[in-house]
């Protein structure tokens, strides 16, 4: 038994002082964070965001909706943990921005591209829109358009407007030309609930105007998105195709077509609201959204091209900087005197 | 009767941007002002306030009597400093401040027997009559005399940045005053010194603010206070019933008690980047400060005590403590049940601006407004990411600022950039600190860009 063994604590011995409990530190103010955001939780916003999309992508594409998200996220994430261990740093994957890319980069491709060139486009992606400018947050040009523009001149084919369409398949969509060839380019009409709702052809994730909005009014509200960016983008756009309008009364394609179809939603909700690659004052934003519209207009008003989106987004990537430096704000009270 | 509504205030009502951290005021908010027994030692700084320290004028060994003059002023923008205990005077030694500085004290051993401690004490400070001077009975009162009385009682801004303030008491011909703000904002989480002062010694606060508006010559004097304060708007209000005095109420924004967000919020004025509220006509007094100058003039006592907030979750009893200046930390904190198992940082101050505090024997200053006791929970920081320019910290600068910019201008050293971008304008309130979604710290890097900017 325990107790014939146990020692009977003696009262004369002195009690040690004990160790101080807590660890306390010191570090510079402030001492509290708000810790509900989080770069990984915007990036999950945008993929929730992107569902709507995703989901009319599977009723109308059928199976290439699957196929073709797929092999993008799992080419970006590919891509960027081979760049990061070719850079010697961890994988950065877990803040899900190649997973965004990888999607984005998708709706942005024909859903019959196949599978090997939507690697190229991670790989190019990846490798010359993202890694070699640092990694994430260093990055000048948008990753997955950079991709997109690398394909699209390395397999021009497959991208053209004749890559769009497949009179073989089984996918109804695939079978018609996309009605920026089709209707814009022809000079005709086209319905504009068919444009609304999304069962037309186009790249994989352009279709559907409504799901788009729906996606983007979500992103912005939760704040993962700037909303400057894509009411930039609206007035930009119906400035010069309302013009355009007023000049051709009787055009079949309208303002408001130009407003819905195309990858014009795409663009200007989940495209320049890419927060690295686009600018960080809300005036800037506004120029820089305005200046995506007017640059989609003049490219499918003025160049052989059914579609501007890709083009100018990296255009206004390009001037990002300088809009930057254009709308350094004012501070409260006016700018810091002279020798201060 | 019912009372008339309270005349509109000419500002914008708030300031733009800022971020609404918790609040956290429930933790001391109902705790009633409770004397701190005077503690065995205090060590009363030389410099405890903006500008150069005072020239001590007592020797070591020395019997002094709580209010006894220790150091006097050294120059226009000095201040006094008096015993805040009755006892001996000790060698003179250096203490380390939580901002960093190291100033020399004045050491006193406590008498056994104290003039003043309990309730009388209290009585003294913040109870009693206070009579609101106006009319023929505040002409009386000379303004030289009454900034000389802030002068001679060691008076400087309670708020935080402890400014004397006997400067803002003298007329200035060439930037005349017109409205003296009193501030009651008290933006920081946790903090409740302020909130307890105006529940219990609204008078005092008043018969100082007409008091500094007699000195200064403003012609309006307003009291500000955020409104997650209602019972204190009510207190003040009741209490400046029958004088001209305004009470104000600001939306609850961090960080509205910043004097130039306060002044663009009431007051719709902008105090120019680099200006003082001088510059607009006006002059911000924190609520303490105007207590502590009524007693000056009207007991003709100088500043021996202020009250200070023991709060956090990482006190066992969190309480507002009236603590003679000087009295070491340990001291409040042992009063206050000691830290809790899972305490982690202890700062002077407030949770957003304050100075973590690394010894627990460093004096309490007349600046010092509250310790916040904070848990690991409380300071937890997940690592830092890459900055994303979602411009999150853009959206929330008081100042309208570009942090990130800023900030990453600092780390690199780019002081063109970080000129450009205006880094002096920056008031270090913490707001892009606390809402980056990537965890940088933000302010931390700007500060030490500030610092490290070469002149000019």
């Amino acid at each position: 038994m325990s107790e014939a063994n146990a020692q009977p604590v003696s009262t004369a011995q002195p009690v040690e002082a004990e160790p101080p409990r807590q660890h306390i530190d010191v570090a510079p103010a402030p001492h509290l964070l708000n810790a509900a955001t989080s770069t990984r939780r915007m990036m999950t916003d945008v993929l929730i965001a992107l569902s709507p999309a995703f989901a009319v992508a599977l009723y109308v594409f059928h199976w290439h909706a699957v196929r073709q998200v797929g092999i993008c996220v799992l080419g970006c994430i590919a891509a960027e943990t081979l760049f990061a261990w070719a850079r010697g740093r961890k994988t950065p994957v877990g803040d899900f921005s190649a997973a965004v890319t990888g999607v984005i980069l998708a709706f942005s491709l024909p859903a019959t591209a196949p599978w090997w060139v939507s690697v190229i486009a991670c790989f190019a992606g990846i490798g010359i829109g993202k890694a070699v400018f640092g990694g994430l947050g260093q990055n000048l040009f948008n990753p997955a358009m950079v991709g997109r523009a690398f394909v699209m001149i390395a397999f021009a084919g497959f991208l053209a407007a004749g890559g769009y369409v497949d009179p073989k398949s089984t996918v109804h969509a695939i079978t018609e030309a996309t009605p920026m060839t089709a209707a814009y380019k022809a000079g005709r009409s086209f319905d504009l609930w068919r444009l609304i709702l999304g069962n037309a052809n186009g790249s994989l994730g352009e279709t559907s105007a409504l799901a788009l909005v729906i996606g983007g009014l979500y992103l912005c509200l939760r704040r993962a998105a700037s909303w400057e960016l894509p009411a930039g983008a609206v007035l930009g756009l119906l400035a010069i195709a309302g013009l355009d309008n007023l000049l051709h009364p009787d055009a079949g394609w309208t303002a408001l077509h130009h407003l819905l179809g195309g990858a014009f939603l795409l663009g200007a909700f989940f495209i320049i609201t890419d927060p690295v690659s686009s600018p960080l004052t809300p005036k800037g934003k506004l120029i820089f959204g305005a200046a995506f519209g007017v640059l989609v207009m003049l490219i499918r008003l003025f160049t052989p091209y059914p579609e501007g989106v890709m083009f100018s987004v990296l255009l206004v990537n390009a001037i990002a900087p300088l809009i930057n430096r254009w709308t350094i704000p004012t501070p409260l009270g006016g700018t810091v005197p002279a020798g201060k | 009767m019912t009372a008339a509504a309270p005349p509109k205030s000419a500002g914008r009502g708030t300031f733009p941007r800022g971020i609404h951290p918790p609040e956290a005021k429930h933790l001391a908010e109902n705790a009633a002002i409770e004397v701190l027994p005077t503690p065995k030692q205090v060590a009363v700084p030389l410099l405890q306030h903006t500008g150069a320290a005072a020239e001590p004028v007592v020797k070591p060994r020395q019997e002094v009597a709580l209010g006894d003059v220790l150091g006097k002023s050294s120059g226009f923008i000095s201040a006094a400093v008096h015993a805040s205990v009755s006892g001996k005077t000790a060698m003179p030694s250096v203490a380390t401040l939580p901002n960093g500085r190291h100033v020399k004290t004045v050491p006193l051993q406590a008498a056994d027997e104290q003039p003043l401690a309990g309730q009388a004490l209290y009585d003294d400070v913040l109870g009693g009559e206070w009579p609101i001077p106006a009319g023929t009975e505040l002409e009386q009162h000379d303004p030289q005399q009454i900034a000389e009385a802030a002068a001679q009682a060691g008076i400087v801004g309670l708020g935080g940045a402890a400014f004397p303030t006997h400067v803002k008491l003298v007329r200035n011909d060439a930037k005349p005053i017109d409205t003296l703000l009193v501030n009651g904002c008290e933006c920081e989480p946790y903090l409740t010194a302020d909130y307890r002062l105006m529940l219990e010694a609204p008078r005092a606060l008043l018969a100082g603010a007409a008091l500094a508006a007699r000195a200064n010559g403003a012609q309006r004097t307003l009291v500000v206070i955020e409104d997650n304060k209602p019972a204190a708007v009510d207190a003040v209000r009741k209490a400046a019933e029958g004088t001209t005095i305004e009470t104000v109420v600001l939306p609850t924004k961090y960080p509205q008690g910043g004097e130039k967000q306060a002044i663009y919020a009431a007051l719709g004025r902008t105090v120019p980047t680099g200006g003082l509220p001088l510059d607009v006509g006006v002059v911000v007094m924190n609520v303490g400060t105007a207590a502590a100058l009524a007693r000056a003039v009207l007991r003709g006592k100088p500043l021996t005590h202020r009250v200070v907030s023991v709060t956090g979750a990482a006190i066992a009893k969190p309480k507002n403590l009236l603590v003679p200046i000087g009295a070491p930390y340990r001291a409040l904190l042992e009063f206050c049940g000691g830290l809790t198992d899972d305490a982690a940082r202890v700062v002077a101050g407030g949770p957003m601006m304050g100075f973590s505090l690394g010894d627990p024997d460093t004096p309490v200053t007349k600046g010092t407004s509250g310790v916040v006791a904070l848990t690991e929970r409380d300071i937890a920081r997940p690592p830092e990411t890459a900055c994303v320019r979602c411009g999150r910290c853009v959206d929330v600068c008081p100042v309208n600022l570009v942090p990130t910019k800023i900030a990453h201008a600092s780390k690199a050293k780019d002081w063109d950039l970080a000129r450009r971008y205006q880094i002096p304008a920056c008031i270090e309130c913490g707001c892009c600190a606390y809402i980056c979604p990537a965890n940088i710290p933000l302010v931390q890097m700007i500060r030490a860009g500030k610092a490290e900017l070469p002149k000019g």
